[in-house]
Order: C-alpha cells, then structure tokens, then sequence
C-alpha cells in the first residue's frame, strides 16, 4: 500500500525583495535580482512555492583589504589593490550576479580616508559595473552614518541593499534608503526577538516590509553556525505561520566569517571548503542572499543552488 | 486567535436607530474601527427590532462591505436572514449560529456547505442551556459527529460552550472552562471553540475587568475565537499579551505593535 506523505500547508509567505533597478525603472542596472516570495520551508517544493532561488554575491571592498589570508588573497592576485578591476573580476571572471561593496576606507583603522573619496569610488564603480549592488559601510556606527548618507545619494534610484541597521542605530540610514529608493539590511544579534523589534521600528518609519532584509548575524561552521541556523528556523517557522514582522529574507555575510576562523588561516582548501560547508549549511536554514569572499567556494555554492532548485 | 467583532447588532441602540433610519455612517464607521482595531470577523446581526431583518441583513452587509472587507458573521436565528446576508458576503463568512438541535443543524449545516462558510455551533437545545461540563460535551460531540455528515471540517466548527452571567450562573465558569478544554479532544484535527464574552460581565458594575479575566483564563484553557469589543483596548492587549506568554508568537520589546501590524 502507498504511504501517503503528509504535507505542511503554511498561511504566510516571505516578503518578495528586488535589488537593482533597470533603466526602465529609474536605475543603471542590466539585471534586476529577487529573492523571497517562499512559501514554504527550504526546498520543501511539495509544500510549497519557492519561486525565487537564493542567490550568492562576492564580495569588494573600497581598498585593499587588509589581513586576509593567503588562501583567500592569491585567488585575487593582484587587482585587490584597485577595487574597480577586482570588481570587474568578480562579475566578469567569476560570475557574480551580485556585488556587495564594503566602504571599508573609511574606517579610522583602515586608513580613515574622507567619506567623499569613498563616495568617489562607489560612483565609478556604478559606472563601470552593471549588476546589482549591496552597500556596506565600515562597521564604525559614526563613520558609516555620514559615509552612507552620502553613498546613498550617489546611488539613488539603483535600488541597491543598504546595511546595516540595528536597533541603536537605524533612524539615519533608513531615512537615507527611504528618501533614495533603496532596500535596508536590518540586523540581529543572533536574536530572534530583537530582529523582530528592528524590522518593527524600520517599518515604523515607513519602510515598506519588501524592503528589509534581516542580518540574523552569521556563524561560520565550528562557531556558532547552528545556533544561527535554529534562531534563522524560528523565525522562518513564525514567518510561515504569519508574524509579518519577521517575514523578510536572510543575508548572511558567509565569507567574512569563514576566512576569521583558524582553519581557514591556515590552509587555503581547508578555507575553501570550510566557507562551501557553511553557505551550503546556511541555504538550508532559509538564507536568501549569501555574500562570500572565494570566488571558488561562491561558483560551486550556485552551482549547488542549481541543483537543489531542479526539484527532484 | 479569532476576534469577532460584536458592535454591529441592532440590539444597541445607535446601531438599531442607523438600521432604521439607514444612516450609513454610524454603521461604517463602527465596522472601520473594529477592523482598525484587531476584528478578523464583524458580527451582523440586525437586532431584536428589525421588523423586516432580511432587507436589514441585506442592506448591512453591503454598507459594512463599501467601508471594510473584514470576513462577515451572519448573526440571525432565522435561516432566511443568515442566508440572504451569506448571499452578498463577499469573503468567505461565518454563520452565527446553530444550537444541537438536530433539525436546526441539519439546515445550518446545509447552508454552511452551499456557501462554504464557516459555523458557530452553540451546545444548546431545545431543553435549554446545560449547567455542567458532562452535557456541554456531550452536545459537542453530537454537534461534531452532524458536521462531519455534511463534510464540514472540525477547523471550519466553532463550538460555543455557552458563557452565563457571573452575577447569576457563578458555578458554570468553571464548566464552560473545563468545557473549552474538553472540546480539543472530540476530534483530530480539533474543533475550534468561541465563546461570547460579554455575557459573562452582563450586570456586573466593572464589565470591562471581569471580560478581561474571563477571556485570559479562556485563552489558557485553549479558546481559539471570542466574539467581543476590540474596542475595549485593555481587552485587546491582555488577549495579545495571554497569547505572548501560551508561546504563540515571538516577543520583541514592542509585540502589541507587532500584533497589531499582523
């Protein structure tokens, strides 16, 4: 006799989010992405629509980063010391359909060079590089609140994906994103209850919830990466049930974490499969955009999307 | 939860007087704000006055609907009312209501298939309102078994243990607690359960606190729906508070905002 499989039906869906804006709708963009829209738990595609795949951007910086390893480095060569030609790679060589752009100069100890050069930088690269953007500031709250103010304007209209705001320091960076078109990356402290309160006090301001992504804060494989794999869960399950609030897609920021951990400092395959483990890991708890650093790791993490979006 | 929003019943007395005088503002304005504040159905009931209840069934469910699209309760005993308001309901309805009688579940059932909507089973009959929780089962079940004839799913069923007056039944809260438990086990998937609750406040002289304790402690027995004020704010913050603590959403610092954005 047929075992009849049960099948969870979920009330609620994830907010649809669209990063880019072709020239028809205002923006410089030859390619629009979308990610969310699911209905349904990670590749569960017989309880639900899972009509737009995840996706994996790499990842540049405004200046030649300083302490990455050599595992990471030397897949780069030299073009990490001119950004528009490490960009260029990253889309031309390597595929990437999507670029998350650290303004990371800006930083007091990566040099502090003036918000304007920054900008500076972010404009010709919108010239010279056509896919959709991500923006990311320095990780200093004071030096990111008056260097993305600025980015933003120069952007405008590109709906590009603006982060990061958190619950202390949200209000300018929103008002920026609200006031030019783009999309904002709200984060958590891997904490399920105040990644709700942010995407509360977001949209209290206006923010359509189409336009937020959650940063849940990512783990990398042998640090944490379960415990933010059970919080992603949680809240994915509440999202599916109808909590509004923590209905919008994940970005995890892969690669960054990966290439902060010893193995990965140690030895470049290690590295390598460390940051394929942890992005492959992360799919599965419901990440929508996947921003990593090997272009290596990002190439086989697609291709493996490929394959688990073919349904079989 | 399931908030039943009760205000539009012609039993009050603006809502009698814009019934008569077909003043649609007052009752337009009364559908907007329990929608705004939390109503996932609007109660209609024309009131015990109505000398003609299905021409007011009609006309309040169109002037409802030009002003809200929240899901509509038919509130009549009279079968011809409920289903002229079930006929221009424009989102999938409820029915308020049947009691256990088997003839009067028989036609409501009926209805309830035809137009697909979903039903209030009170635990009543013809012998009156049960005073222990050994017959408001028993009636459940009987009420469970009928729908389950006429193919109603046991989610589309809200049994209504039938909520008395503190100040004259005082025993029966205790049954009809026990009795919203009970119910959870007459099938699987279970029934849903309601209750009415401003019965349970009727003459008493602070309505507003003894509904609010009353719908808590129902909550924690595992009610699923209430027809009630949502305009009674506290009532509505003690209901999305009582769910908080059962678990059944997840906190942030501000979760009645949250709620209320759902």
């Amino acid at each position: 006799m047929a075992i009849d499989i049960a099948h969870e039906k979920y009330p609620g869906s994830i907010y649809a989010v669209e990063i880019g804006a072709a020239k028809a709708e205002g923006g410089s963009r030859e390619s629009v992405i979308k990610v969310g829209g699911e209905t349904t738990l990670p590749f569960l595609f017989n309880e639900g629509a899972i009509p737009n795949p995840p996706v994996v951007g790499l990842e540049v910086f405004d200046c030649e980063p300083l302490e990455w390893p050599e595992g990471l480095t030397r897949e780069f060569g030299d073009c990490l010391k001119d950004p528009i030609r490490w960009a260029k790679r990253c889309v031309g060589e390597f595929g990437a359909k999507l670029l998350c752009v650290r303004l990371m100069s800006v930083h007091p100890d990566w040099g502090g060079r003036s918000s304007n050069d920054a900008v500076g930088f972010l404009k010709a690269l919108l010239g010279e590089i056509k896919t959709p953007l991500i923006v990311l500031g320095c990780g200093d709250a004071q030096k990111d609140n008056e260097v993305l103010a600025k980015a933003s304007q120069v952007v405008r209209g590109e709906r590009c994906l603006f982060g990061i705001a958190t619950q202390g320091n949200y209000k300018t960076l929103a008002a920026s994103c609200l006031a030019d078109g783009h999309s904002i990356i709200a984060e958590s402290p891997i904490d399920v209850n105040i990644a709700k309160q942010v995407n509360i006090l977001i949209s209290d301001m206006g923010f359509s919830p189409n336009r937020i992504v959650m940063h849940p804060t990512t783990g990398s494989l042998g640090y944490g990466m379960e415990y933010v794999f059970s919080i992603m869960e949680r809240a994915r399950l509440a999202a599916l049930a109808g909590d509004k609030m923590l209905s919008m897609p994940f970005i995890l920021f892969t690669g960054q974490e990966v290439w902060r951990v010893k193995e990965a400092k140690e030895s470049a395959t290690l590295g390598l499969e460390w940051e394929i483990a942890t992005a492959t890991a992360m799919l599965h708890a419901g990440a929508n955009i996947l921003i990593m650093r090997h272009p290596k790791a990002a190439m086989e993490v697609s291709k493996f999307i490929d394959v688990l979006m073919k349904k079989e | 939860m399931t908030v039943i929003g009760e205000l539009v019943n012609g039993m009050y007395k603006a809502v009698g007087k814009a019934i008569k005088d077909k003043d649609k503002t007052v009752i337009q304005k009364c559908a907007k704000d329990q929608a705004r504040s939390g109503a996932t159905f609007l109660d209609v009931n024309t009131g015990p006055y109505s000398k003609n209840p299905i021409d007011d069934m009609k006309w309040l469910v169109e002037t409802i609907q030009e002003a809200a699209d929240t899901p509509l309760s038919i509130d009549s005993t009279k079968l011809d009312v409920v289903e002229a308001g079930l006929k221009l309901a424009k989102k999938r309805s409820m029915i308020n209501s049947t009691n256990a009688d088997d003839e009067k579940m028989d036609a409501v059932f009926s209805l309830a298939k035809k137009y697909n909507a979903q039903v209030i089973a009170l635990t009543m009959d013809r012998s009156g309102v049960p005073n222990d929780r050994m017959r408001r089962i028993e009636m459940a079940a009987k009420i469970v078994t009928k729908a389950m004839e006429y193919d109603i799913r046991p989610e589309d069923l809200f049994i209504d243990p039938i909520v008395l007056p503190v100040n004259v039944a005082q025993s029966q809260g205790q049954e009809v607690l026990e009795s919203i438990r009970e119910f959870s086990h007459l099938s699987d998937p279970a029934p849903r359960t309601v209750v009415g609750l401003s019965n349970v406040s009727q003459g008493t002289k602070v309505r507003s606190l003894v509904n609010r304790t009353f719908l808590i402690m129902a909550i924690a027995n595992g009610l699923s729906a209430a027809i009630l004020d949502p305009l009674d704010k506290e009532l509505m913050d003690a209901m999305i508070t009582a769910e908080l603590i059962l678990n059944k959403n997840i906190y942030c610092d501000s979760f009645l905002d949250a709620c209320r954005k759902r």
